[in-house]
């Protein structure tokens, strides 16, 4: 039998094989509201994992690939350093372009502070350099070990040093999503094992005349497993569908807002929760699957 | 079909059964009797699969019981009809489902299938009890319908444990003429009984060989019955 074929079977089933295990309103409504639950918070966890995944590519984005050189020199080797700063920053890897800011856009940048009629001639005003970084980067220790030995007033400003630990953070929160989903689709399998226990213990003498009139376990296993599937499955979608619709009510996300206002999905991610239910139907069918054939096994 | 070689059954203590040989033609018809307790259940419970020899050899349709798996013994088991002492039906099910449960486990519950059940249902004499409940037949429905379940396989054998333990004298006559007719069919019979009444009167209708268990061992009854 093809893999299609066998889904179909097992998804639309066989209505008669269907009843042979007598229902179990109870077991049934409690697996459909854990899974529900389950997968409620589980929407949650992913949008947090996603929006932390953004925030740490923005923050990265928007720092990486621009760093600064300072020049502090005394004014007659101003000029002298700087060329030596830009033919060192020419020849380093990594580095796209370099260029040294005017004095027009030196003033630009102090005019906030100083006002505009700041002489700037007649200020020790470090000469800035702008560098703008290709995909890959550079060395910056590298750089700045060959800067100290040619251009003895430059300081770089690389942003690395507070860019770092809020890209962690943001990675880290990331992680810490994917993991609460991980934890999440844990304990549901502990919970359909359990609830699979009950519904086959409940049911022994069930199984007791199935075998009598010539089941195979495969049989008997798959009229539990198909159960307990279908019940995560339309659980979990409800639960990942309540779940969506508490995300769409949450404010829009904004620039201003940050993080907070981040926490939803964005484009394409809203596919994303319709892969918890199938996720949760993949995790019932296999820890019912464990769970019948060893205590077929047992019950032998 | 069923074949025992010296044959030995304990539950874990002493033996039950010692010394069986036994070979089941085709086509024969057997009665099976002896003192309440004495292994008549045990003895058709080897005779399925359903336990497997302490010491010796079973085998059914030429295969050794302790070389099969549990799938293999549930795919022989369709061959072997059986009566049990207690009937065990699915209580949730009408009677009709439970009827065909045989074949709606093999995969075979077809439209002809279920044309067959309907005169199969007519021929116990429950075609107007096909919805009910098992937990609503009285005990000679409960057996007949047992005894439909146990055939709806076509099975080369049917084995029935005390299938005349609760039913009246009447009921048990009619039991035991489904029986007749089936081995008739061409089917091999085995009836687990201790109504003498009953064997004795199956004498008149059918060529029937009657079994003792007696101090654990299986003798061919003589003609005191
Ligand atoms: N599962 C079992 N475990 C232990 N002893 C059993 C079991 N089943 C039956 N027995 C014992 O085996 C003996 C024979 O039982 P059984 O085959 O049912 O006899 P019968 O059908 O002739 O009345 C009895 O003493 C009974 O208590
Ligand atoms: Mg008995």
């Amino acid at each position: 039998m093809s893999l299609r074929a066998s889904l179909r079977t097992f998804l639309v089933g066989d209505a008669q094989a269907d009843r042979v295990v007598p229902p179990s309103g109870f077991t049934a409504q409690l697996t459909l509201f854990a899974a529900a639950a389950m997968a409620f918070l589980a929407v949650f966890a992913m949008a947090l994992s996603l929006a932390a995944g953004r925030l740490a590519e923005r923050w990265g984005a928007e720092l990486a690939h621009s760093s600064t050189l300072r020049i502090s020199a005394p004014s007659e080797q101003m000029a002298e350093q700087t060329a030596a700063a830009l033919r060192v920053l020419e020849t380093t890897p990594g580095i796209a372009s370099a260029r040294a800011l005017d004095k027009a856009e030196q003033r630009a940048l102090l005019e906030p502070w100083f006002g505009p009629d700041l002489p700037l001639e007649s200020l020790p005003v470090p000469q800035l350099i702008e560098i703008v970084e290709t995909e890959e980067g550079y060395d910056a220790s590298g750089l700045r070990l060959r800067l100290s030995a040619e251009v003895p007033g430059a300081v770089l400003d690389d942003h690395t040093r507070w860019r770092r630990p809020l890209e962690a953070a943001a990675g880290r929160l990331r992680l810490l999503g994917w993991l609460s989903i991980g934890l999440i689709a844990g304990t549901m399998g502990v919970m359909i094992t359990l609830a699979a226990h009950a519904a086959l213990a409940a049911n022994a003498q069930v199984i007791a005349v199935l075998r009598l009139v010539g089941a195979t376990d495969h049989y008997i296993a798959r009229a539990f497993v198909r159960r307990f599937t279908l019940r995560a499955l339309f659980g979990a979608g409800a639960g990942a569908g309540l779940g969506m619709l508490a995300m769409l009510a949450l404010p829009e996300a904004q620039e201003t807002g940050g993080f907070l206002t981040g926490l939803g999905f964005a484009g394409a991610g809203w596919l994303l929760p319709l892969l918890i239910p199938v996720l949760a139907a993949g995790v019932a069918y296999g820890a019912t699957r464990i769970a019948a054939r060893r205590r077929l096994r047992e019950l032998a | 079909m069923i074949e025992f070689d010296n044959m030995a059954y304990s539950y874990g203590g002493g033996e039950l059964l010692s010394e069986i040989s036994l070979r089941l033609t085709p086509g024969s018809f057997h009665f099976l009797t002896g003192p309440s307790g004495a292994g008549k259940t045990t003895f058709l419970k080897l005779c399925y699969g359903a336990l497997k020899p302490t010491s010796g050899q079973a085998r059914l349709f030429g295969q050794d019981v302790r070389e099969m798996d549990r799938d293999a013994l549930a795919i022989t088991r369709r061959r072997i009809g059986v009566v049990h002492q207690d009937c065990q039906f699915l209580d949730h099910l009408p009677v009709a489902d439970n009827v065909a449960l045989p074949l709606t486990v093999s995969g075979q519950d077809t439209l002809e299938q279920v044309a067959n059940l309907k005169e199969l249902m007519g021929w116990v004499g429950l075609g107007e009890r096909a919805g009910a409940l098992p937990p609503e037949l009285s005990g000679g429905e409960r057996q007949r319908a047992a005894l439909a379940r146990a055939v709806i396989m076509s099975p080369d054998v049917v084995l029935a444990d005390e299938p005349t333990g609760n039913v009246d004298w009447e009921m048990s006559q009619r039991l035991l003429q489904l029986l007749v007719e089936l081995n008739r069919m061409g089917k091999t019979i085995m009836i687990a009984t201790h109504d003498l009444n009953l064997i004795r009167t199956a004498k008149h209708h059918v060529q029937a060989r009657v079994l003792r268990i007696a101090n654990r061992r299986l003798q061919l009854a003589g003609a005191d019955l």
